[in-house]
C-alpha cells in the first residue's frame, strides 16, 4: 500500500479501496520496523489507533469528516489526554496529561487517527534532534546524518513514509529546517493561526504549530482542520482562516517573488544554491517574476532570537520544579535542593544552557541591553519584511545553508548549531507564515526551498508551492533504503 | 531630636469576581484544599492564561474613585521567582504599565485637617496559593485554591505621617472598595491585606531606610505594628545604629515586629511583558461609561446626608462608613416621619448596639428599615415613650412582630389624650397641695415631683411632655 500522499490515502479510503483499519495496521507495522533504525517515535499508540480506525470505518457518507480515518503522528510536544507527553525530556518522562491540546482535539474531530508521538529535540530546543532524552532521530536519507530539529521525529516519520502527515512546531525553523533536510514539505502558518493551547511552551511569542507532509496540498488539508481562533489562547487570531484546499489551483501568473541577497550569503553551500536557483527558474516559467529586495537588518535575526527565545523559555520552564508533576529528585531534604536536583536531573545540557542564557538576559542590569534591545531589533526586522511585501507577494530562498549534516558534527558547538536557523528565524521573529518544499538533491541529500509570505497569506504561499509541485517531482523522491545503511 | 515618621501602604484587595483572573475556576473562600484549582491554576504544561475582563472594569472603577489616571494601554508582566505556592514559577502582575496611575484620596488628619494622600498606582495581579507548614508532620502542604485569584494592588505615596493616619487611610480604602462593589473587605478571609513601609527621619532630613511590615491583618494590628516599629527604629538610631532594609513580621502575641526568616536574599524578579497575554487596551468611551455608572462614593454621600438630612458631620460620617449601613439609614429616613437626626441616633446607637451584641452585620439585621421606620413613627408621634420604644425594639428584635402590634400587646401605648391627662393632673394637684403651694411660692423645681406622681398614677403611660406642659399651665394659672 504505497500511497504517496495524504491526499492519495484519503482518496483510497473514500473509494473504499482500503479500510482505515488495514491502512493503520500497515502504518503501525512500518513504524515498528523502522523504529530501531530511525527512532522517530517516543510512543506508539497502537491500541487506540486501531480502535479509532475500526470506528472510523463505520462512518459512512455525510458522517465522514475531512481527515476521516487517516493515520497521523503528533510531535511529542502536544499534550494528548491519557497518552504520555515527554517533550523529548527526562523531566516529563513520567507525564501523562489529562487533556488534549487544541491541535490534537481538532485533528481528532476531523477524523484523523493518531498512531503515536514523535521524537524531538528536548523542549524543542535544537536543530538536529540530538538533544532528546530518548536518543537521536536519524535521517532516512542517510542514517549517519541528522534529520534536523526540533521536529526531527515528525520529519523522519513522514520522509520515511511511515505516516503521510505529522504535526510539528516551529519557533526558529523547527518545522522547515527538518523538512528541508528530509526532503518533505513543512509549513509554519502565521503566528496566532493555530492555537498554542496544550502545546508545551518554549518561546511563547515565537512558537507556532504546523505540519510536515509530502506536499503542499497535503499541508493544506491538514491545516484546514488546525487553523482558527481558540478562546483558550489569548494570542489566537480572531480572523477566520481561509479555506486552504480551495485556494489551491490558481495560476501564479504575475506573482512577484522577492529575492534577497542576505539569503544567498557566503554560508550557503554552492550546490544548495544551484538547486534553489533552479526552483526559482521554475517559478518564472510558471509566470512569476523575480524581484530583487533588501532585508537590510536580517543579519540581526540570530542574535535577536537567541536572546528572546531563551528569555521566554527560562520563564516558561520554571513550572518544571518537581512539585506537581514531572521528574522529582529523590532524597532532597530541603526546598532548594529539591528544585536544584529535580531540574538538573530533568533537563539536558542544551535546555540548561538556554535557561541560564535567558535568565541572564532578563536579569537586573541586563534587561535593557539584551531583552529590550532584542525586542526593538525584532521590530526593525518586522519592518523590513513589511516594506519588502509592498513590492513583492512572496519571498523565496534556501531553507538551510547546507544539506543534512552528520550526527555529532555540530552538537558540541552551540553557535554553529544555532547558525543552521539563519534563514528561517526571521519569519518567526516577524510572525510571518513560511514553508519549505523539496527542490533538489545535493550529493544524494535533499535541499529545501523556503517561501515566506505576508501575515495571513498562507493561501497564496501554499498555492505557489502547489503549482511548483505540479511542475516538478522533487516532492516524490523517496529515501533510497531504510536499513541503517549510509549513502 | 524631632522625629518624623514616613509611612507608605501597599494594600492588596481581592477583587470580587466569581472566577479567577486568568482561569474559570471559582474564587469562593473556604473550599477543601485543591478543589478550586484548574489545570491553568496548576500550571500544567501547555496551558495558557485568558483574562477575566471583569477585573479590568473593577480596577478602572477604583481608579476613577481616587481621581487617578487610567492607563489606556496597560501590560501584564511576569514576576519570576520560585516558591511551591507559585505554580508557574512566575506571578502574572503589572510592572511598567499598570492599569491605574497616579491618584489621591483625602483623609481627615488627627487634628481634623484635610490631608491629601497620594496614590502612586494600582495594578492587577494574580494571587499565589497557600502554604500550610503546621498541618503535616515534617512536610508542608500546598493549597492552590487561592492561586490565580484576582488582586488589585494599591500603592500609596509615603505621605502618611503616623500609625493613626495610616489606619484612617486604610479604613477609607476599605470602605471605598466595598462601596464600589469590587471587594468584600473581609480581612479574616484575606480579601483585604496590607503591608506597611515604615521609616523615620529628622524633620527636614532625607528619607530614612525603610522596613516593610507584613502579616498585618486587622486595623488594630496595623496601628500597633507601626507604632512598635517607629519606636524600634528611633531607638536603634538614637543608640547609634543603622536601620537594616528588611521585611519584618508583626507578632500580635508579643506585640513586636521581627525580621522575616528565609527570604533574606533580594529577589531579582526579571520582569518582562507576558507574551501569552495581549496588552489591555481601553478607550475613552469605556472609561466614560464606567465613570457615569459609579455609585455615590462615601465622601459625596456623607456630604449629602449633612445637606439633605441635616445630620451632624460625625454622625453622617459614621453612617457612611459602609454602604449597607448608609443604605439602611437612608431607607429608614425616607420612610419615617421622625426627625432624621433622631433616626440617625437610633440607627447608630440602638440598632448599632444590638448588632454589635449579636455580632451581626447590618445586612443581617432582624429588623428591616421599614419596620424600624414604623417604630420611629410611633416614637415621634407620641404613641410610645422613649423607654417604651426601647422595649418595643428589643421585642421586635426577638421576632415578636411589628411595632404597633407589640405596643398594643404590651400595653405600651402612651396616654396622649389631653382629657385623660388633665384628669390625672387634677387628681395629683388635689393630692399634693403642699407641693403645689411650694411651686407657686417660687420653688419651681418641685414640678418634677408632681410630674413623677402623675406618671405613677398613669402607670408610666402618660406622655411626660404633655404632663409637664399641662401641669405647668395649671400651676401657673
Amino acid at each position: 500500500m504505497a500511497y504517496e500522499t495524504l491526499s492519495a490515502q484519503r482518496a483510497a479510503l473514500e473509494s473504499g479501496e482500503v479500510s482505515s483499519l488495514d491502512l493503520t495496521n500497515e502504518v503501525l507495522a512500518n513504524i515498528q520496523e523502522a523504529q530501531p533504525t530511525l527512532n522517530a517515535f517516543v510512543t506508539v499508540t497502537a491500541d487506540r489507533a486501531l480502535a479509532a480506525a475500526k470506528a472510523s470505518d463505520q462512518r459512512k457518507g455525510a458522517d465522514r469528516r475531512p481527515l476521516e480515518g487517516l493515520p497521523i503522528a503528533h510531535k511529542d510536544i502536544f499534550c494528548t489526554d491519557g497518552v504520555k507527553t515527554s517533550c523529548g525530556s527526562r523531566m516529563l518522562e513520567n507525564f501523562t496529561p489529562p487533556y488534549d491540546a487544541t491541535v490534537v482535539s481538532r485533528l481528532a474531530d476531523a477524523g484523523a487517527i493518531m498512531v503515536g508521538k514523535t521524537n524531538m529535540d528536548e523542549f524543542a530546543m535544537g536543530s538536529s534532534n540530538e538533544t532528546s532524552y530518548f536518543g537521536n532521530v536519524l535521517n532516512p536519507w542517510d542514517t549517519s546524518r541528522s534529520p534536523g530539529g526540533s521536529s526531527g521525529g515528525s520529519a523522519a516519520a513522514v520522509s520515511a513514509g511511515l505516516v503521510r502527515a505529522a504535526t510539528g512546531t516551529d519557533t526558529g525553523g523547527s518545522i522547515r529546517q527538518p523538512a528541508a533536510l528530509c526532503g518533505i514539505t513543512g509549513v509554519k502558518p502565521t503566528y496566532g493561526r493555530v492555537s498554542r493551547f496544550g502545546m508545551i511552551a518554549f518561546a511563547s511569542s515565537l512558537d507556532q504549530a504546523g505540519t510536515l507532509t509530502a506536499t503542499a496540498a497535503d499541508a493544506a488539508l491538514m491545516l484546514d482542520s488546525m487553523c482558527g481562533f481558540d478562546e483558550r489562547d489569548s494570542t489566537s487570531l480572531a480572523a477566520a482562516p481561509p479555506d486552504l484546499v480551495a485556494g489551491l489551483g490558481k495560476s501564479i501568473e504575475g506573482l512577484r517573488i522577492g529575492i534577497a541577497d542576505c539569503f544567498f550569503d557566503d554560508g550557503l553551500d554552492a550546490d544548495n544554491e544551484a538547486c534553489v536557483r533552479d526552483a526559482l527558474a521554475v517559478f518564472e516559467s510558471l509566470g512569476a517574476t523575480l524581484v530583487p529586495i533588501e532585508l537590510p537588518n536580517l543579519h540581526l535575526s540570530v542574535p535577536t532570537y537567541y536572546v528572546v527565545a531563551p528569555a521566554e523559555c527560562s520563564s516558561n520552564l520554571s513550572r518544571f520544579d518537581g512539585i506537581r508533576f514531572g521528574h522529582r529528585a529523590a532524597d532532597a531534604d530541603d526546598l532548594t535542593t529539591l528544585y536544584r536536583r529535580s531540574r538538573s536531573e530533568g533537563f539536558g545540557p542544551e535546555v540548561q544552557r538556554r535557561i541560564l542564557t535567558g535568565t541572564y538576559a532578563l536579569s537586573s542590569g541586563y534587561y535593557d541591553a539584551y531583552y529590550l534591545k532584542a525586542q526593538q531589533a525584532r521590530q526593525v526586522i518586522r519592518a523590513d519584511f513589511t516594506a519588502a511585501f509592498e513590492r513583492v507577494d512572496l519571498i523565496a530562498g534556501p531553507t538551510t545553508p547546507t544539506p543534512a549534516f552528520g550526527i555529532g558534527e555540530k552538537v558540541d558547538d552551540p553557535v554553529t548549531m544555532y547558525l543552521n536557523d539563519i534563514y528561517t528565524i526571521g519569519a518567526n521573529l516577524a510572525g510571518l507564515p513560511a514553508a519549505s518544499a523539496p527542490c533538489g538533491l545535493v550529493r544524494g541529500l535533499p535541499v529545501g526551498l523556503q517561501l515566506i509570505a505576508p501575515m495571513l497569506a498562507e493561501q497564496r504561499m501554499l498555492n505557489a508551492l502547489h503549482q511548483y509541485q505540479l511542475s516538478t517531482d522533487w516532492h516524490t523522491r523517496r529515501p533510497p533504503a531504510l536499513a541503517g545503511q549510509p549513502q | 531630636m524631632s522625629w518624623e515618621t514616613v509611612i507608605g501602604l501597599e494594600i492588596h484587595a481581592q477583587l470580587a469576581t466569581r472566577s479567577k483572573i486568568f482561569s474559570g475556576s471559582p474564587t469562593r473562600y473556604g473550599a477543601d484544599p485543591n478543589t478550586q484549582a484548574s489545570l491553568i491554576d496548576l500550571a500544567y504544561p501547555g496551558v495558557l492564561p485568558v483574562l477575566n475582563e471583569k477585573v479590568v472594569e473593577m480596577a478602572v472603577r477604583f481608579g476613577l474613585a481616587v481621581n487617578a489616571k487610567i492607563t489606556e494601554r496597560s501590560v501584564f508582566a511576569r514576576k519570576n521567582y520560585f516558591y511551591p505556592d507559585l505554580p508557574k514559577g512566575y506571578q502574572i502582575s503589572q510592572y511598567e504599565l499598570p492599569i491605574v496611575g497616579e491618584g489621591h484620596l483625602d483623609i481627615r488628619g488627627e487634628s481634623g485637617d484635610v490631608r491629601q494622600i497620594g496614590i502612586t498606582r494600582a495594578h492587577l495581579e494574580e494571587d499565589a496559593g497557600k502554604s500550610l507548614h503546621d498541618r503535616f508532620d515534617g512536610e508542608s502542604g500546598i493549597d492552590l485554591n487561592r492561586a490565580g485569584t484576582p488582586l488589585l494592588e494599591i500603592v500609596s505615596e509615603p505621605d502618611l505621617r503616623s500609625a493613626v493616619e495610616a489606619v484612617t487611610y486604610m479604613r477609607k480604602i476599605h470602605a471605598l472598595v466595598q462601596y464600589l462593589g469590587i471587594c468584600d473587605g473581609n480581612m479574616q478571609e484575606g480579601s483585604f491585606r496590607c503591608d506597611a513601609n515604615v521609616s523615620v527621619r529628622q524633620r527636614g532630613a532625607e528619607l530614612g531606610t525603610r522596613t516593610e511590615l507584613k502579616n498585618l491583618n486587622s486595623f488594630r494590628f496595623i496601628e500597633k505594628a507601626i507604632n512598635f516599629e517607629i519606636e524600634r527604629q528611633i531607638e536603634v538610631i538614637e543608640e547609634g545604629g543603622k536601620i537594616r532594609q528588611e521585611t519584618r513580621l508583626y507578632d500580635a502575641d508579643r506585640d513586636e515586629t521581627r525580621p522575616m526568616r528565609g527570604k533574606e536574599e533580594a529577589n531579582d524578579y526579571r520582569y518582562f511583558p507576558d507574551p501569552d497575554l495581549l496588552p489591555v487596551v481601553i478607550d475613552a468611551a469605556y472609561i466614560d461609561a464606567l465613570r457615569a455608572d459609579l455609585p455615590e462614593l462615601p465622601e459625596q454621600k456623607c456630604q449629602r446626608f449633612q445637606d439633605d438630612y441635616g445630620l451632624r458631620v460625625d454622625d453622617a460620617a459614621l453612617l457612611c462608613e459602609t454602604r449597607p449601613l448608609a443604605d439602611f439609614y437612608e431607607a429608614v429616613a425616607k420612610a419615617t416621619a421622625a426627625d432624621p437626626q433622631v433616626a440617625a441616633n437610633w440607627v447608630l446607637t440602638n440598632l448599632g448596639g444590638q448588632l454589635n451584641r449579636d455580632g451581626l452585620e447590618i445586612s443581617h439585621s432582624k429588623v428591616s428599615p421599614g419596620q424600624f421606620a414604623e417604630l420611629l413613627d410611633a416614637l415621634s408621634d407620641g404613641t410610645v415613650s422613649g423607654n417604651g420604644a426601647k422595649e418595643v425594639f428589643e421585642a421586635m428584635w426577638q421576632g415578636e412582630g411589628r411595632a404597633q402590634d407589640i405596643i398594643e400587646a404590651r400595653g405600651l401605648r402612651q396616654i396622649s389624650d389631653d382629657t385623660l391627662i388633665e384628669a390625672l393632673v387634677d387628681q395629683v394637684i388635689g393630692e399634693f397641695p403642699d407641693q403645689v403651694t411650694q411651686y407657686r411660692e417660687g420653688k419651681t423645681k418641685v414640678i418634677g415631683f408632681l410630674v413623677g406622681k402623675v406618671m405613677q398614677a398613669s402607670q408610666g403611660k402618660a406622655n411626660p411632655g404633655q404632663v409637664n406642659a399641662l401641669l405647668k399651665r395649671k400651676l401657673d394659672a
